[in-house]
């Protein structure tokens, strides 16, 4: 029992590395959506192999589905080049027609297959472990942890064998096209990559969530490092967290578990969005508010240093009155007030305020920018 | 005596899910115009997989399968899908295809756990996952489509009421801006009445072949002419033209799904246009290439 969910979790772990990893390019050059159409369009390669076969894992039904996520790729190419419709609408319109096709495939002649709609577009993690690997006798683990492995293994030596050139390609495609990079064969062999990725991971987590597997970690690891090389190792610990949270989340829960991948892969991506230094919303809130109040100090020390010294000085710097003299709100002022007291920048005396050296510093700095 | 009725019955049951499909057609289909000429082609696929958490809490919370209250689950769900995309788009610096792609995905995944826990507690006959994701055109009842005339009729009307502000906002929304229309507004309620056409759509044709229907008669329909008003009308008529065709032909034989043949109706309907299209039309084009390529010999014969 214990070693079918320590089977389970290592899939789980394993596919979203596998996903991250080209996922990392996908989202940097806007393709993310590719993914989408890709996982679904291979539904009539995967239901052709499928009455070839008889088996949802052989080698061929896998070959025959990424040819088939490649030809989508070429479709939504070609009819973009026609210049009367954009890459958005290309897909579109590429992926459900290539789906329908599927999905009538499957009622017209399924009925004498079992090829079940629902495993294709939901996967069940949990059934992963039970198609085992088995060589003179013994058992070598499921089969898909075999397959998931080898796919990422492929995924990590086309990216450290390429890294360059897709770096290049990713960030300055007409620059690595006039340094002769062939941006097209580097785009079609990450598509290649995609492809295979996906129809392995659909055995595992279905069509639609492994979408989320490809486009979460890498967005979520793009929010936190601007480095390319630091982005991928933090996509496929994303993912492998993600992973872990959503098996955990689906044990507490007794609910699938593609479905729990799918939302700790929200949760944390939107934990990050909150919470990341510097991009994230609460540091973007804390930065306006603090910028406002030190706005409004430098304001007020511009007051009190334009009248300092002079005759008017007493009534310009009382503190009952400052709110009239500024403009504010009585009660932000003296929020103002005590902020700059905190900073010392002004200092008390009796009824009025006067600047310290440092208060005087700062309006003269505000003054000459 | 009985075969007769059983006919008319079959007719009867054939034309409400023609009606049906057809209004549906025309609903997204005009309004599917503004999503492919923002560039927003895939919103629809996004909102149609995030509305389902919205179903499933909405049968959680009221045990009730009256399909207007899940509808409006579906609606509130997609709705803030979309609000999730547009302000990660705006605070972030990830782009458009990765909200998408990560709010489609994680809200159908957490629909997922959801329907997972329904079934759990021995909810029979549950919300229907399969007609979430297929649709099941052939079940639609007259109340069904009486549902989809008013709702689809009042995003029509909105869409009319509006019309000068969401042209600016199509084509220009900088300068509708500059002239003082809220766009963000404008946004949202264009976004709105997205939702209305795709939640209405998804027990005919389904979350996964709803993009199709915004998207094939939009494009479809961009393809004859340049004027929006021309543009939004045909592809209403194509979205209808695919609507009633996929339903009789599927309705020719046994177990050919609706929803599918629909989606592979509206997509002829695409490619037709873009071959055959006058001025846009890639015939039109080869023909144009040949003329020129003609009137340049002859213009060279005639300096030599």
């Amino acid at each position: 029992m214990i070693q079918n969910h320590l089977d389970i979790l290592l899939i789980a772990i394993v596919t979203a590395a596998a996903c991250a990893l080209p996922g990392v390019f996908l989202v940097l050059r806007r393709m993310t959506l590719m993914s989408d159409a890709i996982s679904h369009a291979i539904l009539p390669g995967i239901v052709l192999a499928f009455f070839l076969t008889e088996s949802l894992s052989s080698p061929l039904l896998i070959l025959a589905a990424a040819g088939t996520g490649v030809l989508t790729v070429v479709f939504v190419e070609l009819l973009e080049r026609t210049k009367l419709v954009k890459e958005d609408a290309a897909i579109g319109l590429t992926f459900p027609a290539l789906f329908s096709i599927g999905v009538i495939l499957i009622s017209r002649f399924a009925g004498n297959v079992h090829l079940d709609m629902d495993a294709v577009l939901l996967g069940e993690l949990a059934y992963a472990p039970l198609n085992r690997l088995k060589a003179f006798g013994y058992d070598l683990g499921p089969v898909s942890l075999y397959v998931m492995g080898t796919i990422l293994l492929l995924n990590l030596a086309f990216i450290l064998l390429f890294y360059k050139e897709l770096k290049l390609v990713t960030f300055d495609a007409s620059l690595a096209a006039a340094l002769g990079f062939t941006p097209t064969l580097i785009h079609y062999g990450l598509m290649t990559l995609v492809s295979v990725t996906t129809v392995g991971a659909f055995d595992a987590v279905g069509s639609i969530l492994v979408v989320a597997l490809i486009a979460g970690p890498p967005a979520t690891a793009y929010l936190m490092t601007d480095k390319l090389s630091r982005m991928l190792v933090l996509s496929a610990l994303i993912g492998s967290v993600n992973a872990i949270g959503g098996y955990w989340l689906a044990s507490l829960f007794d609910v699938s578990i593609a479905g729990a991948i799918a939302t700790m892969t929200l949760l944390i991506f939107v934990l990050v969005f909150l919470i990341v230094p510097n991009r994230g919303l609460i540091a973007i809130a804390r930065r306006h508010a603090r910028q406002k109040w030190e706005f409004a100090q430098t304001m007020l020390v511009i007051h009190l240093f334009n009248h300092e010294g002079l005759p008017e000085a007493e009534t310009e710097s009382a503190i009952a009155d400052l709110h009239e003299h500024l403009s504010w709100d009585p009660g932000f002022t003296s929020q103002v007030v005590k902020y700059a007291l905190n900073n010392r920048c002004v200092s008390r005396k009796e009824t009025q305020l006067i600047l310290t050296s440092h208060g005087r510093t700062i309006a003269q700095q505000a003054l000459v920018q | 005596m009985g075969n007769l009725s059983t006919l008319i019955h079959f007719d009867y049951t054939l034309m409400i899910v023609a009606v049906g499909a057809a209004l549906l057609g025309t609903v997204s289909g005009a309004l599917g115009c503004y999503a492919v000429l923002r560039r927003q082609s895939l919103l629809g696929d996004a909102i149609s997989h995030a509305a389902l958490p919205g179903i499933a809490i909405a049968f959680l919370l009221t045990g009730s399968k009256v399909p207007l209250i899940l509808v409006l689950g579906a609606a509130i769900a997609g709705w803030l899908g979309t609000l999730l995309i547009m302000s990660i788009v705006r605070l972030t610096r990830i782009k458009y295809d990765s909200a998408l792609a990560i709010v489609l995905s994680t809200f159908f995944g957490f629909g997922l756990v959801l329907h997972t826990l329904i079934q759990r507690t021995g909810n029979a006959n549950q919300a229907g996952l399969d007609t979430f994701l297929f649709g099941q055109a052939a079940t639609l009842l007259e109340r069904d489509v009486l549902t989809i005339g008013i709702l689809g009729g009042i995003a029509l009307i909105v869409m009319l009421i509006f019309w000068k502000e969401l042209k600016l906002l199509v084509f220009d929304a900088d300068f509708a801006a500059s002239i003082g229309l809220p766009i963000r507004t404008l946004d949202i309620l264009l976004t709105s009445l997205l939702v209305i056409a795709i939640v209405l759509g998804l027990q005919a044709v389904g979350a996964v072949l709803m993009s199709a229907m915004l998207v094939a008669p939009a494009v479809a329909a961009r393809q004859w002419t340049n004027r929006l008003r021309l543009m939004v009308l045909l592809a209403a008529c194509f979205g209808a033209l695919a609507g009633v065709s996929g339903t009789i032909i599927s309705s020719t034989a046994s177990r050919i799904p609706t929803g599918p043949t629909i989606v592979l109706c509206a997509t002829v309907v695409v490619g037709l246009s873009i071959a055959f299209a006058p001025n846009r039309g890639l015939v039109w084009d080869r023909i144009r290439q040949q003329r020129n390529r003609r009137d340049l010999k002859a213009a060279m014969e005639i300096q030599e």
